[in-house]
Order: structure tokens, then sequence, then C-alpha cells
């Protein structure tokens, strides 16, 4: 009960948020809210830590790109499509490196997202350098104008809403039930029966799906697509986020996709200087909030009740 | 040690007799073999016991009957099934499911979510990841059965790192019992547990040894001397001797092997 007048309350916070704060800024927090919950079902919830995860992010953005650029196809296809695509790789990326674990696993995954940025770097229809421009807003279900950013906004609220929903459905499932003992204990997974690559590869799938969909939204909100969102520092940014939100809780990668970018704009005006910046509160968070924000406003309330 | 590892007697007893049984079975680590030439035979329906000094290979052993190590030499047969090629979960498929030496609970879920994994192995829902939970809640009631039969009844919403180590190796125990094994492997499920839980995991091993096979590791003689038909006893990865309690009991190598490691018994 509590629980559902919070989540009516957020949304209630959300739908009127644009009237307050500039909609541009908050469909970029809800591009990251999906991607850092996408990131989240991975390590918090299946113990992988991908360090790669903007090959899907940014991938998908320009697919999404290139299909808005070239088609007429109405703009939550395009979408769909994008996200569908990363999924794809996604399974490709599981195939190779799921019987892998712990920094082995962390560092294929860094080696694949390595290599398909030197690919996009390279493609003819990325535009390189320069990044994929101009990205037009086709028509949603091919009748509704949503070039309008005030519009948009609540098209991605919608997207955004539907992902952690999912997120949430996925962490609380059967699958989801297996996915978490494979965390706690894969040796103990497989004498019960079970085989746990199959489950893994489902997770990486699906988390790059997520993921995807966070970078396709990403495109359509600022209309172009650049090497920066396939990029290392976008793969470190989300573990950040995810990190300093709280891993392993749903709320934690919204809070912490929240925190970061306000930080980065905060941060921006410092240069060169943000990135060592950023290390710095990483380093802090990791050392004094080891659950992240959120699971530690968990753990004080915990404390509290059970006094 | 000839007059208990009778060979007339293995001859004379067909292999269905036996519901496990591994023949010039070895694993060697970079040369180093810790298990060598093991020839087990668990007979259908008993409780044996796997026993030697820390080191012996006892769960080397098990792991090779599990596949969770593949062998260098020799064969695993379940039921007569050669089983050596098979995977981990293919082999837990066919009934021989195996606890392990430290114990394995997933400590970040509930007793009932740790036993309802296992339950979920055999019910064709596991990737639905569509589904909210109450898909599989039709296996609460199981799950429930199989946490009250070791005592945990009261304990269903507790993470299983809440509980202590007894209650853990007894969550071990439901979550085994989930597949409803024909041979069950319990590595060491006493080791470390005080006198009080003890007694009670040892009642349930006898429970539910009915209508199983159970080779078990086991440290504790008096728990061997109550549960167990026939002993193997292991040394440097070979086995030194094979017989009744009494028999292993009273050999003069057993006594020698045990020499130095007086402390474990
Ligand atoms: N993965 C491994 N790699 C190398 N040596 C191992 C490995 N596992 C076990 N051993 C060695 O094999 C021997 C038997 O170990 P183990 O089967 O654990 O003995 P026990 O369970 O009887 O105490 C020991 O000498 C141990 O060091
Ligand atoms: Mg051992």
């Amino acid at each position: 009960m509590n629980r559902l007048l919070l989540i009516g309350l957020l949304l209630i916070v959300a739908i009127a948020a644009p009237f307050f704060v500039y909609p541009v800024l908050l469909m970029t927090v809800l591009c990251f809210v999906i991607f850092a919950s996408s990131f989240n079902l991975l390590l918090g919830y299946a113990g992988l830590l991908c360090f790669g995860h903007a090959m899907f992010f940014g991938t998908a953005a320009y697919i999404t790109g290139y299909v808005l650029k070239t088609t007429p196809i109405s703009i939550e296809i395009a979408i769909l499509g994008g996200a569908l695509f990363s999924a794809a790789i996604g399974y490709g990326v599981a195939l190779v490196s799921v019987r892998r674990s712990g920094i082995q696993f962390a560092m294929i995954t860094l080696a694949i997202s390595q290599f398909i940025y030197f690919v996009l770097l390279q493609s003819e229809f990325t535009g390189g350098e320069d990044g994929m421009q101009r990205i037009p807003r086709n028509d949603l279900f091919g009748v509704i104008d949503v070039a309008d950013n005030n519009a948009y906004y609540y098209v991605v609220l919608a997207f955004a809403v539907a992902a952690v929903a999912l997120v949430y459905r996925i962490v609380h499932s059967p699958y989801g039930e297996v996915l978490k003992a494979i965390r706690d204990n894969e040796p103990r997974v497989e004498s019960l029966g079970f085989r746990p690559e199959r489950y893994k590869v489902l997770a990486i799938t699906l988390s790059a799906g997520l993921a995807g969909l966070g970078g396709a939204l990403k495109a359509t909100v600022f209309q172009f697509a650049t090497l920066t969102d396939v990029s290392w520092t976008v793969s470190g940014e989300v573990i950040l986020m995810t990190l300093m939100g709280g891993l392993g809780t749903l709320v934690g990668p919204m809070v912490g996709a929240g925190l970061v970018i306000w930080m980065n704009d905060e941060l921006s005006q410092f240069g060169e200087w943000s990135l060592i910046a950023q290390g710095a509160i990483l380093l802090l968070v990791i050392i004094f909030f080891r659950r992240g924000v959120v699971g530690e406003v968990q753990n004080l309330v915990r404390l509290v009740r059970s006094r | 040690m000839s007059a208990i590892m009778d060979t007339a007697q293995i001859d004379t007893t067909s292999a269905q007799d036996y519901a496990l049984e591994t023949r010039d079975l070895g694993k060697s680590f970079a040369g180093f073999y810790a298990v060598k030439g093991v020839n087990l035979q668990v007979r259908r329906g008993s409780v044996h016991a796997l026993i030697g000094p820390n080191g012996a290979g006892k769960t080397t052993c098990f792991n090779l009957l599990t596949k969770t190590l593949s062998p260098t030499t020799g064969k695993v047969f379940l039921e007569g099934r050669d089983i050596t090629r098979l995977r981990t979960a293919q082999v837990a498929k066919l009934g021989l499911v195996r606890s392990f030496q430290i114990s394995a609970t997933f400590p970040h879920l509930t007793c009932l979510e740790n036993v309802r994994v296992a339950l979920q192995s055999d019910y064709g829902k596991s990737f639905r990841f569509w589904s909210p939970i109450s898909a599989v809640s039709e296996l609460n009631a199981r799950a429930v059965e199989l946490l009250e039969r070791v005592g945990l009844a009261n304990a269903l919403d507790l993470t299983a790192a809440e509980l202590s180590y007894g209650k853990k190796r007894a969550l071990e125990i439901a979550t085994t019992l989930a597949l409803d094994p024909k041979v069950l492997l319990l590595d060491e499920p006493t080791a470390g547990m005080g006198h009080e839980d003890i007694e009670p995991i040892t009642k349930m091993i006898s429970e539910v040894s009915d209508g199983r096979t159970i080779l078990i590791v086991e440290h504790n003689l008096s728990v061997v001397a109550t549960l167990c038909e026939r002993i193997t006893v292991l040394q440097h990865g070979e086995v030194l001797t094979e017989g009744t309690y009494d028999e292993v009991a009273n050999d003069p190598d057993v006594i020698t092997a045990y020499m130095g490691g007086v402390d474990e018994l």
C-alpha cells in the first residue's frame, strides 16, 4: 500500500516536472535512468560486471538515428528497432563471454566495446568523428507530432516507466529467482540441475536491449548521435551511477542517474578537472557509502524500525 | 584387507545392485593424483560412508561423481549407466545430487526461495522473465513441507544469511531434497556443528535415507556408526579398505592411517 502511494506520488511529480524544469534535461535523466537500470540488472541481479555497457547504448543510438533519417518509419518503432539491435549484439557478446566471470568477463566486454567503437568510427553511415546530425523525430504512431520537447518528454517518460517496470518484473519473476541464485552461488545452482550459462545469456541480452532503449531515446532527444555514447567514459559513468545510487535496488540507479547528471552539469565548468572530481567522488562513495545512497537510506530505515 | 575387499563377492553381484559405481576413477592436478584408481560400489538403498584423513581426496571424489571436475581416468556409473561424459546439470537431472562441504545456500534469498529455486529445476518456468513470481506459487506448499521436515518451518521468510550455521546446513539439505534425488551425496554435513545440531541432522539423514541411496563424507565416527552400513576408507587418493563399521574400525591399516589424523576422530 505504502509502495503504491510512493509510486503514484513519483508519477505525479514526473508528469508535472516539465513545467518546472527544462524538459531536455529531464529527458536526459530519464534516458540514463533506463541505461543505469539495465546495468543494475546485470551487475546487481546477475553478478556480471560489464565494462563496456556503452556499446549497447551508443550502437542503438546510431541504429535508431539511421532508421529515422532514411525511412519514414514512426519513431516508436525506430526506437524499439534500435533496442532490438542492441539486444542482438548483447546476445553475441554473451555467447563469447558468458563462460568467464569476474574480471575476465569485464575485460572481454571492454575489449568488444572498444572494437565496436572502432567499427562505428570507421563506418560511413555514422558520420565518424562528426557524429550523426539532424536526426528527425518522425511522428509517433505515424500520426502524432512530437517535435516539441514538452510533448516528447511524455513519450520518453512512458518508455522509462515501461523499462523500469520491466526490470521490476524480471527481478521478481521465476527467472529472476534463479538469476539471483546464480549470483549468490553458481556452482550450487548447477548442482541443482540448471545450466547457469543459459540464464546469464538471457540476462545479458535483456540488459543490452534495455541499455539500447536508453541510447535510442537519447538520440531522439538530442537529435544527434555521437561516438561519446559508445565510449568507455559512458561505460564508466553508468557504473558510477549504479554504485552511487545503490546496486541491487530498483530505485538506486534512478537516483544515481539524476545525481551524476546533476554533478556533471555542476562540474563541467572545471573542464578537464571534472574527471578527477568524478573519480574522487566515486572513491568517497565506495569508502563511505558502500551500499550507495538508496542502499544506505534503506539500511537506516531498517535500523530505525528494528529499534 | 583382502578379507574385506572380497573380489569374489564383487564378481557375483550384478552391476544393477549398485546405485553408484566407479571404475579406476582418478584425477590428477598438474601431475599430482588427488584420487587414484578408485573402485567404489554403493549398493542401492544403502547409506555408505567415505572416510579418510584430510586431503585424502574425498571432496575431489564427490566433484568427480557429480562432474564438477572431469576425471583424468576411469568411469562413473549411475544405476548402471555411464555418466562419465555428462555435465553437472545432466547428472542432477538423472537423480544424483550433492551437498557441499562449505555450506552452499543462496544467502540473499529467503529460505522459501532457496528451496523453491531447486523445485523450479523441473518445473519448466525458470526462463519466464515476464511472469510474476506467483506463476510458481504452486511450488510453495512443497517448499514449506520440505522446510518443515528439516525444522525450518519458522524461518520461511528469513534470508539464508540470517540463519545459524546448523540451520544453514539444514536448509541446504532441504534444497537438495527438493530434487527428490535417487542418490544423495553429502559432504561433511555435520562439520563445524555443535553437539546440539549434530543429533537432529543425523536423525534427519536417517529419515531421508528411506528409499534413497546416500554416500556421505563424515568425520564424526559416531554419526558414521549410526547411519552407515558400509564404509570406504580413502588415503592419499586411494582406497585403503572397505567394510562394515566394525571391520573397518578394527583394521590395523586404518588405525595406522589415522594415527596422523586422530584429532578428527
Ligand atoms: N582444484 C584443485 N587443484 C589442485 N589440487 C587440489 C584441488 N582440489 C583438491 N586438491 C588437492 O587434492 C587433495 C585432496 O583434496 P580433497 O579432495 O579436498 O580432500 P578431502 O576432501 O579428503 O579432505 C588435496 O591434497 C588437495 O590439496
Ligand atoms: Mg573435503
